[in-house]
């Protein structure tokens, strides 16, 4: 399954900001079909099918490190332009406005805020856990609906628009864990230390951001 | 509902997963990457590599291997064993780690997890602490005392109040073994989990003393474990980890449904 010849993979772009381990998205992504580019500033984004966001850690710095790299101008500008967009985790909580973590002004892309996961029994919220689907999404197809994803986080991104709800999981409380707008996907959850259902939404992600380019 | 993890820990000594004499027919089975990937095919939740290098050289011997783990079994991956400095964090990370976790040189220097915690996250780090019984005193009320350097020095410290201290200072999770227990097969020590798990808001995780599914039950049931541990059990196959999940979920804990196998997945 990774003996794909090259042409026959798909471009995406992994952006490199210095949040921590890239090794397994960048695996699970190569596994999913793709051909990965680290992107270590703004410049060096390409022309992919799917630009993708990883990250864990804390607002703030991850927001100077993206700076620091011209990422935030070319992200507004993919995003607005509807091309296939993935963020992970603190990928996701960065696409709201500001974060209650450290006061953060993030990317505003999406209307809202990213949250603390109060009334959890445990936090962080480190484990597997259900992703209930709110509505159809495509890159969930084929993943039985009480599939389990690996989730690390202690603080969660809170739509104004529930339009953009995908997916909500339950940890004391329930929160959103997927959102998506046009060509934009965000999840809470880690896809690449999900097993075989988290590959399998990367595949769906990847083929998905292939038919649009 | 946040499902109950099961963790193999691997030993892993200069490249090859050691357990001593006893688990000859371990070692030659093959290097730490593929014994990973088989746990991850038998459903465990994540796996904890134990770094117990005696030679300086093992130390990239070791990030060699969280590399080619990383790139094979798609959950989660923590290492423990040698982490002593922010440093030595960011280069298990940087390999392809999730976590790292911490044991005698946050004893020593406790602001390194407070440092650690600033650098990646409380989410990466985890604090391992060794305890054992001993009489109550003024210095110990507990009589959960913590021990390092694999149980053999006591420090002095109450486990509880070190427990509250790291997670103060940044600790995501925590890593708490029975010395007492651990290798006796006599079950978790399960009041010693539920003191601190009833202490502290983040995930505990159980360790020392699993003989067998029930133990692992009780450990979440009695002593308020989020996730369970174990090392002998598995690699001796006494126990498959698909089994142990399976008695589990009968006795009405949540754990994960595995999916397919994740290399039948995408063909």
């Amino acid at each position: 399954m990774t003996a794909l010849p090259d042409a026959a993979r798909v471009p995406v772009t992994l952006v490199d900001y210095g949040a921590g381990n890239l090794v397994s998205i960048e695996q699970a992504l190569v596994t999913a079909g793709a051909i990965v580019h680290r992107a270590e500033r703004a410049d060096r984004i390409g022309d992919p099918a799917l630009l993708v966001v990883p990250g864990v850690g804390a607002s703030a710095p991850a927001m100077e490190r993206l700076r620091a790299g011209g990422f935030e101008p070319a992200i507004l500008a993919w995003v607005a332009a509807d091309r296939p967009f993935l963020g992970i985790c603190l990928g996701l909580q960065l696409l709201f406005e500001t974060s209650d973590e450290d006061q953060a002004r993030t990317l505003g892309i999406l209307r809202g805020h990213t949250v603390r996961l109060d009334g959890a029994p445990t936090l962080p919220h480190i484990g597997w856990n259900q992703v209930e689907r709110q509505r159809h999404h495509r890159a969930f197809a084929g993943i039985a609906p009480d599939a389990d994803f690996y989730f690390v986080h202690s603080y969660v991104g809170d739509p104004d628009d529930e339009g953009v709800v995908v997916a909500r999981t339950e940890h004391g409380r329930r929160f959103v864990s997927a959102v998506a707008r046009g060509r934009l996907l965000g999840v809470q959850f880690h896809p690449e230390r999900s097993g075989a259902d988290g590959l399998r939404l990367l595949a769906n992600v990847v083929r998905i951001a292939a038919e649009a380019a | 509902m946040l499902c109950r993890r099961v963790i193999p820990c691997l030993d892993v000594a200069d490249g090859r997963v050691v357990k001593g004499t006893r688990f000859v027919d371990l070692v030659d089975e093959g290097d730490p990457p593929e014994l990973a990937e088989r746990y991850a095919r038998e459903g465990a939740d994540e796996l904890v590599f134990l770094d117990i290098s005696a030679a300086p050289e093992g130390r990239s011997t070791l990030l060699d291997i969280v590399e080619r783990t990383a790139r094979r079994a798609f959950i989660p991956l923590t290492v423990g064993g040698g982490v002593r400095s922010v440093d030595d964090m960011r280069d298990v990370l940087r390999a392809g780690a999730d976590k790292a976790s911490l044991n005698t040189r946050a004893v020593e220097d406790p602001d390194l997890v407070r440092r650690c915690a600033a650098r990646f996250g409380r989410q990466a780090v985890v604090v391992a602490i060794d305890a054992r019984r001993v009489p109550a005193t003024g210095a110990i009320p507990s009589g959960f005392e913590v021990v390092v350097k694999g149980g053999r020095s006591p420090v002095g410290l109450d486990a509880l109040a070190w427990a509250r201290r790291v997670v103060e200072l940044g600790a995501g999770e925590l890593l708490v073994t029975s010395i007492d227990r651990d290798g006796t097969k006599s079950g978790f020590d399960t009041e010693q989990l539920r003191a601190i798990s009833d202490l502290v808001q983040v995930p505990v995780i159980a360790s020392g003393g699993a003989a067998g599914p029930d133990d692992f039950i009780a450990a979440v049931r009695d002593g308020g474990a989020d996730a369970v541990l174990a090392a002998g059990i598995f690699h001796r196959r006494e126990w498959s980890i698909k089994a142990v999940k399976a008695a589990m979920a009968a006795a009405g804990l949540p754990v994960r449904t595995m999916a397919a196998d994740p290399g039948r997945v995408l063909q």
